[in-house]
């Protein structure tokens, strides 16, 4: 049976995931035009998985991410914050943490691949493939031992389920029975190194069966799906039931990085995921079931629009640290 | 001062016990620390009294519970992980430093990190290349941790509680030999400062700079030197991250000759470091060449003779005073 949210929730669920579209987009815009330092790796075409688990979480509960973190951090922010101004303010410190300002999130020390906001329970991307999975776990220790009530979620990649870590993390949380959801993003590609050759398994959720713990595929570009299998799983561990895995085969439409030449897979392969796409496919889900108005859905989208826009603004027009602040945070005093 | 005598063991088992007491977010993880009470019994009975929800034996997974300690650090915990051979951090090596090290830097300030590495290296016990390494200075070298290798049973209690209750990452290395050496050490809590280096004999020829158990072979041999009328003056740093560069240059300005004694790696030890230190900043005080004694670069090998080949120890810190002296400028 499935379990469909209610309207207002479906309304943020798609806010959600256009607000990643559209920041992730922009950024890759920007990257190209020489605005944003080092490199960016854009959630597009992935929005459904962050968004659809994120939906699940209250604003104790704390995730662990990927290089690949712009939706996790957005999504979190979104199912967190009270009002629509703190998520925008979230964004304009996600934006400036790209460009490596002052204002940043991280005030400039991390950029795209470390944004963190621990405020929201967002722990930060990771640079290290895996390394994020076994904190998670960590989390969900502490959360058990202080009975907090609440659970963590890790997600990865599927390049990442080959790590040592993986493997280690789900073993600790399975034996400590510990409230934590490892939802695996499999985008298909480590780079340029698709899984259907480094992965063992046909699907990655069977590797949970090793670890004695519920696992599931799902379709990652159905964000009611991942929904629907995430409700399940966080309500587990919640109950203090343990660990689960949850496999969302997913794309990414844009490179690795940004500047990627991809020659590495198909236009056509591309467009049979696009077809697929998460945002249209809500889209006409709302539209026609009635739940929500072609006027309702223009508006959310004009509105993320000019956010995203106000944002990178922000981002743009926010002061250089000063060189000095390089010396500090290295300790806590 | 009390003058309860224990072993260094026993001091860092009580250190642990006094402040789990204390503060109810230590918990302790780690390879056999639960029944078996740690490998060299730093954690024996803490099992019994705090229960398996604080005191976790974990699988054979290091990249794995050091990385869920560094979660619970991040969720409010304070997790004393022990990983049972400092030689093993290889296999958690990204967890030590693009984790637990950086993670505060990384996002700007928005975590703290409360965490202590337990371990312990060294040589002596015949236990060849893959448990008998020195190689503090791989720690030293990563900015975001601190690094303690207490010497005697007075200075790893107290260190340890400081470490126990800093807000950072710390690396804490004991050291086999050091473990049943006996003590005075008090039996309330104290602490210890980071960053205060302890002067363990006084003296005025050479001054020899020393942490861990060589500290003790450098007593040993500033005895031996005593007989022959040289002055030694051992300073042991306890801290290597902070260092009291300032002890240390105060030291050599007094005696004008340095000897550098550790057990791990002579290339890119932290001997190199000190004497970098001292000859940036104490160049003028300087009377004679400044002297390393340190492992060379070989894997530790197993057989008694080999080992004992290559280990540091009282002899040959005998030999560096004695040489660095009959070099000194007149």
């Amino acid at each position: 049976m499935a379990v469909v949210p209610q309207k207002e929730l479906l309304l943020k669920m798609y806010k959600a995931m256009y607000l990643i579209r559209t920041f992730d987009n922009t950024a890759g815009e920007l990257f190209f035009q020489g605005k944003i330092p080092g490199f960016i790796h854009t959630y597009v075409g992935e929005e459904a998985v962050a968004v659809g688990v994120c939906a699940n979480l209250k604003p104790q509960d704390v995730i662990t991410s990927t290089h690949r973190g712009h939706g996790h951090y957005i999504a979190k922010s979104m199912f967190s914050r009270k009002s629509w101004e703190e998520v925008v303010n979230d964004l304009k410190a996600l934006a400036a943490e790209l460009y490596g300002k002052k204002t940043g999130c991280n005030k400039g020390k991390g950029g795209s691949m470390h944004a963190a906001l621990f405020e929201v329970g967002m722990t930060g991307a990771n640079g290290i493939v895996g390394a994020g999975i076994p904190h998670g776990a960590g989390a969900a220790l502490a959360i058990k031992y202080k009975k907090e009530g609440v659970v963590a979620v890790s997600f990865f990649g599927d390049g990442a389920s080959n790590q040592g870590t993986f493997h280690e993390a789900l073993n600790l949380s399975s034996i400590w029975k510990l409230p934590v959801v490892f939802v695996c993003e499999n985008n298909q590609y480590a780079i340029s190194v698709p899984s259907s050759y480094s992965v063992a398994v046909r699907d990655i959720s069977m590797r949970g069966a090793a670890y004695a713990m519920p696992s599931v595929t799902v379709d990652g570009m159905d964000v009611l799906a991942v929904y629907e299998a995430a409700k399940v799983a966080i309500e587990r561990a919640r109950k203090g039931e343990g660990p689960s895995l949850i496999e969302a085969k997913t794309y990414r439409y844009r490179g690795h990085f940004e500047g990627d030449p991809m020659h590495y897979r198909t236009k056509e392969e591309l467009e049979w995921w696009k077809a697929k796409d998460p945002i249209p496919r809500l889209r006409t889900y709302l539209l026609t079931l009635g739940i929500a108005t072609e006027k309702e859905l223009k508006e959310i989208e004009e509105e993320v629009k000019k956010t995203v826009e106000e944002a990178f603004k922000y981002a743009e027009e926010s002061p250089w640290p000063d060189p000095k602040e390089a010396y500090t945070d290295v300790f806590y005093e | 001062m009390s003058e309860r005598v224990i072993t260094y063991v026993e001091a860092l088992n009580e250190a642990l016990r006094q402040e789990m007491e204390r503060n109810p977010n230590i918990i302790i993880m780690g390879e056999d620390v639960g029944r078996y009470g740690g490998i060299f019994g730093v954690t024996k009975g803490l099992l019994e009294k705090f229960g398996p929800e604080r005191v976790r034996d974990t699988p054979i997974s290091e990249a794995g519970f050091l990385g869920a300690g560094l979660g619970a650090a991040l969720k409010g915990l304070h997790p004393v992980v022990e990983i049972m051979f400092v030689d093993f951090i290889g296999v958690c090596f990204d967890q030590l430093m693009n984790q637990v090290a950086f993670i505060r830097y990384m996002t700007g300030g928005q975590t703290k990190v409360p965490i202590v590495i337990r371990t312990e290296g060294g040589g002596g016990l015949r236990a060849a290349a893959q448990h008998s390494k020195c190689i503090e200075a791989l720690f030293a070298h990563i900015p975001g941790l601190k690094l303690v290798l207490p010497s005697t049973p007075y200075d790893a209690k107290g260190l340890l509680i400081t470490a126990l209750r800093d807000e950072n990452p710390v690396m804490f290395i004991e050291h086999k030999k050091l473990y049943g050496i006996k003590g005075s050490v008090p039996e309330k809590p104290y602490t210890i400062p980071f960053g205060k280096a302890d002067i363990k004999r006084e003296g005025s020829d050479v001054t020899v700079v020393a942490w861990s158990y060589m500290v003790q072979e450098s007593l040993a041999a500033a005895e031996e030197l005593a007989k022959q009328g040289i002055s030694v003056e051992v300073v042991d740093p306890r801290t290597l991250v902070p260092l009291d560069e300032e002890t240390i240059l105060k030291s050599v300005r007094k005696t004008g000759r340095l000897v550098i004694v550790h057990e791990d790696y002579i290339t890119c030890g932290f001997g190199a470091e000190i004497a970098a230190i001292v000859a940036e900043k104490a160049w003028d005080a300087i009377k004679a060449p400044i002297k390393r004694v340190a492992t060379p670069m070989v894997p530790i090998p197993f057989s008694p003779v080999l080992e004992d080949e290559i280990l540091p120890n009282k002899k040959k810190i005998i030999d560096a005073v004695t040489s660095i002296i009959k070099e000194s400028k007149k």
